[in-house]
């Protein structure tokens, strides 16, 4: 290994590193939103079962640091649980670790994804999708042009960590309605 | 120079020699032009060790490119003597390059002892250690460093710990160096081992106990961490140090390294102890696992052989390296050189204490310190709910048949307590086999006591319907009071007009409705105490309101501890009650039955925790305050201008003083926490102590096994904070007076640092 590559294995905290999505509602620049992203103590949980509680959510990320609020994620129409939630810690620290240690485990049977989120404001508890999705596969081959997958990921990580990000942005160029869960 | 030819150190052995030759040898080449260069690249292959990265802080104020190199030595341990192979070749090809490598390596040390980073500091003897393997260091110069190593321990007046680590730097370096410094200079080595010996054995062992996993001895000793490093390197000697595990490279090019002048070390003087100096605590070596564990693989290095003491101290370093990423410590881990010829997998699971062999631990349980039942537990439970809650329960139907009160059934207990938490209470009926209903958790509903029709007659139940129907008409904290009004004081026979005073059944009845009308979730029930907040605070004002408020919660959510906890949590947030409220309330006859229950502790932990964190960020806005002022000081000097100077200050400095006071007093705040939590344990203990003696009967019940070891465990989760108020304790609390079960605990903790 050259030194290049040995000092990145070393330095390397990449369960902690920005994912790809971005906010398109979010009123700024990608730099602002990026600058957000870099401090934030909020994030992004999606994958869960629609019957996912917030007790449960908070049992398992408490795990990682004490939790300053949780807030569920609703469909606009119905106003019933969507299968995502963001979940706010007091200290970034607390935010790293759960990023490190809880993303990408189960919650409920169901492997949970998180990301960073650039802060809750009022409006982004509710789902953007709109019902009737598209398939699985449209959205892995489209998500796989778009964006720079790592080939070494596998095809259910893909599914699992893009399948989300594709819908979100699927949603944002047509924002309306509720959002189905993914899976 | 072509930091794309840097540093290649093949991943494959057998090409190892060839590219450190060849490594060498292009640097060589470039020494003369680009020696920092080559240093600040050889070193950054260490510095970002999980240490550096955890400490860069400190790190970031001595950093020069020949720093990098020197704050090395931890990373990648097992490729330790790969780079002082290194280091050897181009010592041999130039003798001046050595020796600033060393140099900067003993200036490095300093600084690491200065700052009380010891982990790195042995780190860096190791590798000094190394370099005489290498030529690079002569072996009579390196005795005499560890000659003022052991002689600290003659040092009087200082903390045993101090000795300690240089005790241990020396005998933790012995694996790699102790055979070439034995063939040096052996009378020299015989003079330092018998001081070893002797220290060893004057030295003091009290804090022991209350470091130890297991009370019992069997089937595996947990020893000190210092006497089973020693037993390791007597029979290391003993076998005439022939030490079989650590790669050693430099072995291939003893041809070209004996060749090479050797630099002696200067004079090392330790830095001289004082008040700022913090050395590591002692720890206790826990085993798990000896050579009958893994009949069919490769055998398991005895307890005492010093093969165990490198590959424990191997792994630990791997973890510490690559904590951060879970796949790739997992993958340096089982990547391990040598794993074939060792039980790797059994080492791990020592060394990660995880319980593959949860069987083991569990079957072990009536033994094991409290705290590390909690982490089972945790951990446990955890895992369950990773794999779908699979488990063979009714291989642990043996703790069906025992008291509930002991390790096993409890730990059962708690166990799907927390797999509740983690899913929802049918799961949890559905995947136990009825037999273990007895341990099942209660299902987490909330109890109202102004519920049903048949509770009319309790007193308020009326006031409780009325506040019902307005809360739910969005009544405003005013409308609630008035309501409140009507409920009498049982404590008082005439209602004090002057304002709120005491009355639990005010505090009752609107805690219950509000409390049982906000149960459908924790945003619910956070809303609830956030929309009357004014109602609670007035309520809730004396000690004895907030004590009540607790109390009700209790009485409520008694099913739902999760639900308590939060709840608690959000109460101490919003200034609702205090830190003291809930230590009391913990400590209270109310909770007697609970008292033994994991979410008590849980509770009573975090409240701690929330206390200081608050102590530490007024401080920290103090301490940002007087450098805003220092700063505008400076900046008024530098403009040589004094118009509005004094003026200017004043905020500033009525600023700081406002949070001097915030500082003290919540110090003082935080200082009394701690004296009711002690004063509490002090007194249950005694109670039962006293009960035990006049009843004679045995003192150690499951009760007081759990109760010590909480109270033992008050001490180890925040020893920086107890520290400093040790004076306090000792002199009011933990004087001669009390019974000697209770002092040990005391003088143990006051051990770990001495």
């Amino acid at each position: 290994m050259c030194s290049g590559g040995t000092l990145s294995i070393l330095r390397s905290d990449s369960y902690v590193d920005l994912s790809q999505y971005r906010d398109q509602h979010f009123r700024g620049t990608r730099y602002d939103q990026e600058r957000l992203l870099r401090k934030s103590c909020t994030l992004y949980v999606g994958n869960l079962s629609f019957y996912t509680t917030e007790e449960q959510i908070h049992e398992l990320f408490g795990k990682s640091g004490d939790i300053k609020k949780i807030i569920m994620g609703l469909d606009k129409v119905k106003k019933t649980a969507c299968g995502f939630c963001f979940v706010e810690y007091y200290a970034r620290g607390d935010a790293e670790n759960a990023m490190r240690y809880i993303n990408g485990t189960r919650l409920d049977d169901r492997i949970i994804r998180t990301d960073w989120d650039a802060g809750f404001k009022e409006g982004r508890q509710y789902g953007r999708g709109r019902s009737g999705g598209q398939t699985f596969l449209f959205f892995f081959l489209f998500v796989r042009s778009e964006m720079n997958i790592d080939k070494t990921t596998t095809l259910e990580e893909v599914a699992m960590v893009k399948l989300f990000s594709a819908s979100e942005w699927r949603a944002t160029h047509r924002p309306h309605g509720g959002t189905e869960s993914l899976l | 120079m072509n930091g794309g030819r840097a540093v290649t150190v093949c991943s494959s052995n057998s090409s190892l020699e060839s590219n450190l030759e060849g490594l060498a040898g292009v640097l060589e080449a470039d020494l003369p032009n680009y020696k920092s260069k080559i240093l600040r690249i050889l070193c950054t292959v260490y510095v970002l060790s999980c240490y550096a990265v955890a400490s860069c802080h400190t790190m970031n104020k001595l950093l020069t490119p020949c720093f990098f190199f020197c704050v090395s030595a931890r990373l990648l341990p097992e490729k330790l003597t790969v780079y002082t192979t290194l280091v050897g070749l181009l010592n041999a090809r130039n003798y001046n390059f050595g020796g600033e490598f060393v140099e900067a390596m003993i200036r490095q040390l300093k600084e690491c002892l200065k700052v009380n980073m010891y982990n790195e500091a042995v780190h860096l003897v190791r590798f000094l250690s190394d370099l005489v393997n290498c030529h690079v260091i002569a072996a009579p110069s390196m005795v005499a460093m560890f000659e003022n190593f052991v002689s600290v321990t003659q040092e009087e007046d200082v903390p045993q710990v101090r000795c300690d680590w240089y005790m241990f730097a020396f005998l933790s370096s012995l694996p790699w160096v102790g055979k070439e410094l034995y063939e040096k200079k052996d009378a020299e080595m015989d003079r330092l081992l018998s001081q070893t010996e002797s220290y060893l054995k004057r030295r003091q062992k009290i804090h022991v106990p209350m470091l130890q996993v297991w009370t019992a001895d069997k089937p595996h000793p947990q020893e000190e961490y210092l006497d089973c490093l020693w037993s390791q390197i007597q029979k290391l000697k003993k076998d005439r140090w022939q030490e079989r595990h650590i790669l050693r490279p430099y072995l291939a090019f003893d041809s070209i390294l004996c060749e090479a002048l050797q630099h002696n070390l200067p004079p090392f003087t330790p830095p001289p102890h004082t008040e700022d100096s913090v050395y590591p605590m002692p720890r206790v070596i826990f085993r798990m696992f000896d050579y009958t564990d893994d009949p069919e693989g490769p055998v398991m290095p005895g307890s005492h052989s010093v093969e165990r003491f490198v590959i424990e101290e191997n792994l630990h370093c791997i973890i510490k390296s690559h904590w951060k990423e879970r796949k790739t410590c997992a993958a340096q881990l089982l990547s391990y050189p040598g794993n074939n010829k060792i039980p790797l997998n059994y080492h791990i699971v020592e060394k990660l204490q995880l319980a593959q062999a949860t069987e083991m631990l569990y079957m072990r349980l009536d033994t094991m310190n409290t705290t590390c039942v909690d982490r089972f537990i945790n951990w446990f439970s955890h895992h369950l709910s990773n794999f779908q809650f699979r488990w063979s329960w009714e291989d642990w139907s043996d703790c069906l048949t025992q008291d509930l009160e002991k390790p096993k059934p409890k730990f059962v207990r708690e166990v799907l307590e927390k797999c509740m938490r983690l899913s929802y209470h049918q799961r949890i009926i559905d995947i136990v086999p009825a037999s273990f209903s007895v341990l099942s958790p209660a299902n987490p509903v909330c109890i109202y006591k102004y519920g049903d029709e048949s509770n009319r007659s309790l007193p308020g139940y009326t006031v409780a319907l009325c506040l019902t129907i307005a809360i739910k008409n969005k009544a405003s904290n005013d409308e609630i009071f008035s309501i409140l009004k009507d409920v009498p004081n049982p404590n008082q026979d005439d209602d004090d007009d002057e304002g709120f005073t005491f009355n639990p059944l005010k505090i009752e009845v609107f805690v219950q409705t509000l409390l049982h009308l906000a149960a459908k979730s924790f945003s619910h029930s956070f809303s609830a105490l956030a929309k009357f907040h004014e109602v609670f605070k007035t309520l809730a004002e004396s000690d004895e309101g907030k004590l009540h408020v607790l109390r009700v919660v209790y009485e409520v959510w008694k099913n739902h501890p999760q639900m308590i906890a939060v709840l608690v949590d959000k109460m101490i947030r919003t200034q609702i009650v205090d830190c003291a409220a809930v230590a009391n309330w913990i400590f209270s006859s109310e909770l007697a039955h609970d008292f033994t229950r994991f979410y008590i502790w849980e509770i009573l932990h975090s409240t701690i925790r929330k206390m200081n964190k608050h102590v530490l960020k007024i401080h920290k806005e103090l301490e940002e305050t007087k450098a805003r002022l220092a700063r505008q000081h400076k900046r008024r000097d530098s403009d040589d201008d004094d118009r509005s100077s004094d003026r200017e200050d004043g905020p500033l400095e009525e600023q700081i003083e406002r949070l001097q006071e915030k500082v003290e007093s919540a110090q003082s705040e935080q200082k009394n926490l701690f004296l009711v939590i002690f004063q509490r344990f002090i007194m249950l203990l005694t109670e039962h102590l006293v009960r035990c003696e006049t009843g004679g009967i045995d003192v150690f019940t499951p009760w007081y096994k759990s109760c010590i070891e909480r109270l033992q465990q008050i001490f180890l989760q925040h020893h920086q904070i107890i520290q400093q108020y040790m004076v306090t304790f000792e002199n009011l609390l933990f004087t001669a007076e009390l019974d000697h079960h209770i002092l040990a605990v005391f003088q143990q903790f006051c051990a770990l640092q001495a």
